[in-house]
């Protein structure tokens, strides 16, 4: 068990497509933390940035390039990349630097202008690129592989398009009340039965979009909380950002192919439970300590492996819990109370740092109309390209 | 006028006709080491952590068939480099992930023209064949595709599978 940091700050620029600079978004995120933490931008030690690959190469972006449009004022700098689990690493580097003592009081931002329809990969012949590749030989778009995973629940645990409906219902019923969200209106099982299908069994409104939008985090030692006379701030006690374990025997993207297992026996748990394993032990807590849960919907289907993942219910229960009602709004432990990704879209740089945005603002009570009542202990959960994930447990 | 085009692997090293029996393949290759097996082929270093290291990476073919892990289709025109004929109306392909019991592992690919959605199952027996994946004026790309097996007798013959077998 590590020590815990405190969240000073939580601030977002609201997704959407705005048609404005990465940058503009990130700015505006930064400054909305600061002023929640009551700081000034010249009394930051340090600045991380989840970076803004598609608007750029990593190094045009991110902490620096945010850093600039704060106003240069010499902060030790940071920026890092992790595909979806950016904003999570990049607090995972603010959380090092405090606790190792190199810095007070941390900036973390992350910000994103996504372009329309699926994620490409970069431009030019790469055939040593398995992103690349993936697309070339087989035309395997993101919804592709989410709809693999869909259909195998579907055959092994019997979940159906119904349950898979549910999921948006309930997180467009949440993100209805979040004034970041970018999707704001209620959505029936019939209106998502009725949307096109993309990659069969999933239609369009069972996949997640792609939107504009910056988060950021003002994240402090305790000390540094404690002497400013913030007595009892949220508390981040775990960033976990582990690697899967080989052999890896989920197909992942944007992977063609899996480990095989003919040299090593496969760990028990898939990649994504690990993720949130590691952060439960480094916390010292488990899933029944739980008021609520951010998981990355990247579709409806996969919300509801994230709740065998992270522990709310058995392997192939997942659906059995979302008809209880357990994960909704009012139920025993709400998930994706900010309405998930059914209700933003994803801003891949943003995400994760969203996700503890939300985690923030219930903890302190200050949900509005989503809050959990008596909110104590939250985890976020998120995967993304090339192995990479993360969960953050928060608490106070 | 006929124009012959060169029939090019759209990546070199992955399949081939190269089976014990001659057969259309997909291509790995296999730690001498530890005996992993990695498909995309891995030539240059063992990905196993345990592996003591020293081995030599050598191809080996992969099992000709196996059995659906999962299935979907692309109902959408996917991106670049995925090449498709903008003033071509889309039609949409079928991509199999595909469980290869002897190797341990899932391979995705596409499904053969002609075979959708509805006619497959989790569970179903597949084997893999050559086909094309798109041509230009001078090339025609090949790569592997899946197909269900309807020849029950022909094949491996191992298994007795019915090629319709469901978890």
């Amino acid at each position: 068990m590590t020590a815990d940091i405190a969240v000073l700050g939580a601030g977002m620029h609201p997704w959407g497509k705005w048609g404005r600079s990465f940058v503009t978004y990130g700015r505006a995120a930064a400054r909305a933390a600061l002023a929640d933490a009551g700081l000034d931008w010249t009394d930051v030690g340090s600045i991380v940035g989840a970076d803004t690959v598609r608007s750029g190469y990593p190094g045009y972006v991110a902490g620096a390039t945010f850093a600039q449009a704060l106003g240069w004022q010499g902060a030790r700098v940071t920026s890092v990349y992790a595909a979806c689990a950016s904003g999570a690493q990049a607090i995972g580097a603010a959380r090092a630097q405090i606790l190792g003592g190199l810095a007070d009081v941390v900036l973390v931002v992350g910000a994103d202008a996504a372009p329309k329809g699926f994620f490409a990969p970069a431009g030019g012949d790469r055939p040593d690129d398995p992103d690349w590749l993936r697309f070339r030989v087989l035309g395997a778009t993101n919804p592709a592989y989410f709809a693999l995973y869909a259909r195998r629940r579907m055959a092994l645990y019997g979940d159906t398009a119904e349950d898979f409906a549910q999921v948006k219902v309930k997180n467009a019923a949440a993100g209805a009340l979040n004034p970041n969200a970018r999707y704001r209106k209620p959505v029936t099982a019939q209106e998502v039965a009725a949307s096109a299908v993309v990659a069969d069994p999933l239609r369009l409104l069972d996949i997640c979009a792609t939107s504009d939008g910056g988060a950021a985090l003002v994240l402090s030692s305790m000390d540094f909380a404690r002497a400013r006379g913030v007595t009892d701030p949220v508390r981040i006690r775990a960033v976990s950002t582990v690697t899967p374990t080989y052999p890896r025997t989920v197909l992942d993207l944007p992977d063609i192919a899996t480990d095989s297992v003919t040299a090593v026996r496969p760990a028990a748990g898939s990649f994504r439970a690990s993720i949130a394993r590691a952060a439960y032990e480094e916390a010292g807590l488990g899933p029944d300590d739980l008021s609520l849960a951010e998981v990355y919907d990247l579709s409806t289907a996969l919300e509801l492996e994230w709740y065998e993942d992270i522990g709310l219910c058995a392997e192939g229960e997942g659906a059995k819990l979302l008809r209880e009602g357990a994960t909704a709004l009012g139920g025993r432990v709400p998930v994706n109370t900010s309405g998930g990704l059914a209700s933003f879209g994803e801003a891949v740089p943003a995400q994760a740092i969203a996700q503890v945005c939300e985690l923030t603002w219930q903890l302190r009570g200050t949900a509005a109309e989503r809050q959990v009542p008596g909110a104590r202990a939250g985890i976020t959960a998120n995967q993304g390209l090339f192995g990479h994930g993360s969960a953050v447990i928060a608490v106070r | 006028m006929e124009r012959t085009r060169t029939r090019t692997p759209v990546v070199s090293g992955w399949f081939g006709d190269s089976g014990a029996e001659g057969g259309f393949r997909l291509l790995g290759t296999r730690c001498s080491a530890c005996a992993a097996v990695f498909f995309p082929r891995e030539d240059a270093y063992c990905r196993n952590p345990h592996c003591a290291g020293d081995g030599e990476l050598a191809e080996v073919p992969l099992s000709p068939r196996g059995r659906v892990w999962s299935y979907t289709d692309g109902r959408y025109r996917p991106p670049a480099p995925y090449v498709s004929d903008p003033e071509v109306p889309w039609e949409p392909y079928t991509l199999v992930a595909v469980e290869l019991e002897a190797e341990g592992m899932v391979v995705l690919g596409q499904a053969v023209p002609g075979v959708g959605v509805a006619d497959l199952a989790i569970g179903m027996e597949v084997e893999v064949v050559g086909g094309v994946l798109d041509e230009t004026t001078e090339t025609t790309w090949t790569t592997w595709r899946f197909r269900p097996v309807t020849d029950v007798a022909g094949g491996d013959g191992g298994d007795g599978a019915d090629g319709e077998a469901r978890p």
